[in-house]
């Protein structure tokens, strides 16, 4: 029997390995290193990128793809920025770099620089689109 | 005006209650407001399937205020007919099992096909409502409500997608409220529809009525199937969702139902089903698979329990690989535990 339960054992993990680069996909990008180029996929109105980090003081670029039908928003910011946009009854934002409106199937490009460290949450403030999952969180680093 | 849209399982008679302002949407059923959320009365389907025919009953029904409000509904398969239906099928059925005592896919047609725009089939009119037959993938069936001034909520790029994967066909139903007032349609008035196609084996679209609603909130439903002999069924899983009524239709309610406008297809005898659905929305993520061909084989891919094809997707292949090597996992160990202990040396 010990000579079915290490070949099993072996394939078993051959199978788990073969595996994690196609999960790996699904994973936030905790303990990622700064990065100054992001882009974010929008698909079944979630963020498929879950988690961003950019380095404090430097000019970001971030490519947000739609990939729905319908429009999404991503808008960047504290807490009460965020409250503030709950209530709002703005349809399209793309004067501020923090808030941005993509239609449905198309591209924008942000250019933002944070100043200060933190963590922000990313949100489509589209009524239902938080309550669905539409968060997101970028981290700020020194 | 923008109009509001939900999408609702449509397989056979069905009440969708339009309400003409946000206030009143929220306090009503079967629209997504302004703020996303939808709230759906219980709806009551029929779902009748003859000689390769399936009839669909569905009643809209004006709950006041003007505007247009509308609905999506995916189908199994090109309608032949679409026109006002009976007066009182519904009623009757609900009538035939209470107190409660113990639907498609012709439709595979071009399944899961590309289309750049959707393309309008069919175009009536029934009294206050505007009745559009469109053939696309989810992406241009989004698109044209979009263009028609719907507004979709959060999961309707995915559920669009699930139904067009099986059935490009939906029917878009919009509801002028002011159009009802002028015509003296009172507050709960119905507008029943009845909509004809031929299929292979009916289905009946259940994740559609989840559409916009959290996933806490409740779907409730009755859905009635009217068929040749005792289908076999098919669905997911779903805490509320259950079988209330199975048995040979009465020759009186046979006699009744055929009596009623447009009603005159009903067969001399036929077995009828009611699925009775109290269920979290966020379990409603399957449908309903009817096999009345006598094989006693409902279709895992009518019942939305699997994808046509799997070829395209990263995920099903880390979800192989993955279950892969958990039943690899649990062999050995398996293997392990029975292995006989050694016999200590002496």
């Amino acid at each position: 029997m010990k000579s079915l339960a290490t070949p099993l054992l072996v394939i078993a993990a051959t199978a788990l390995v073969m595996s994690a680069p196609l999960l790996s996909g699904c994973g936030n990008e905790a303990g990622a290193t700064a990065s100054t180029e992001h882009t974010i996929d929008i698909r079944y109105s979630q963020f498929e990128t879950e988690s961003i980090t950019v380095p404090v003081g430097e000019a970001v670029t971030i490519t947000l793809r739609n990939d729905d039908p319908i429009d999404h928003e991503w808008m960047v910011g504290d807490a009460a920025m965020h409250e503030r946009h709950r209530t709002g009854t703005e349809p399209f934002h793309h004067e501020i770099p923090t808030e941005v409106t993509i239609p449905a199937l198309e591209t924008r490009v942000t250019t933002l620089t944070f100043a200060d460290p933190g963590e922000y949450l990313y949100i489509c403030h589209l009524p239902g689109h938080e309550a669905y999952g539409m968060v997101g969180t970028l981290r700020v680093i020194s | 005006m923008r109009r509001l849209i939900t999408t609702i399982g449509a397989v056979g008679l069905l009440t969708l209650v339009f309400v003409g302002g946000p206030k009143a949407v929220e306090a009503c059923a079967g629209l997504i407001g302004p703020n996303g959320a939808v709230n759906l009365g219980r709806t009551t389907t029929l779902a009748a399937y003859d000689n390769g025919i399936e009839h669909y009953v569905t009643s809209f029904e004006f709950q006041g205020g003007g505007g247009e409000f509308g609905s999506l509904i995916p189908l199994p398969g090109v309608p032949t007919n679409v026109e006002k239906g009976g007066a009182w099928t519904l009623q009757r059925l609900e009538q035939e099992t209470q107190p409660p005592v113990p639907e498609a896919a012709q439709s595979l047609r071009s399944a899961g096909a590309a289309f750049d725009e959707a393309t309008v089939l069919q175009e009536v009119k029934i009294d206050a409502l505007d009745i559009t037959v469109l053939e696309g993938g989810g992406e241009s069936i989004a698109q044209w409500a979009t263009e028609h001034g719907f507004r979709l909520s959060p999961d309707a790029p995915e559920v669009l997608d699930f139904y067009s994967q099986r059935s490009p066909i939906f029917l878009a139903a919009v509801f002028d409220g002011d159009a009802a007032a002028e015509r003296g349609q009172a507050l709960g008035d119905g507008t029943p529809v009845h909509i004809t196609m031929p299929t292979t084996n009916p289905w009946v679209p259940l994740r559609i009525l989840a559409l916009g609603k959290p996933a806490e909130d409740v779907v409730q439903a009755n859905v009635y199937l009217l068929t040749d002999d005792r289908p076999a069924l098919l669905w997911g899983n779903a805490e509320g969702t259950s079988i209330t009524h199975s048995k040979p239709a009465t020759s009186l309610l046979l006699d009744d139902l055929r009596s009623d406008e447009g009603m005159g297809w009903v067969p001399q005898s036929a077995w009828l089903t009611k699925m009775e659905i109290d269920s979290a929305a966020g379990d409603m993520t399957f449908d309903l698979a009817v096999d009345a061909s006598g094989q006693n084989q409902p279709s895992r891919v009518a019942a939305g329990l699997e994808i046509l094809s799997e070829a395209d997707s990263g995920i099903s292949m880390a979800t192989i690989w993955t279950a892969t090597a958990l039943a690899l996992v649990v062999l050995a160990g398996v293997a392990v535990l029975r292995m006989p202990r050694r016999s200590p040396q002496a």
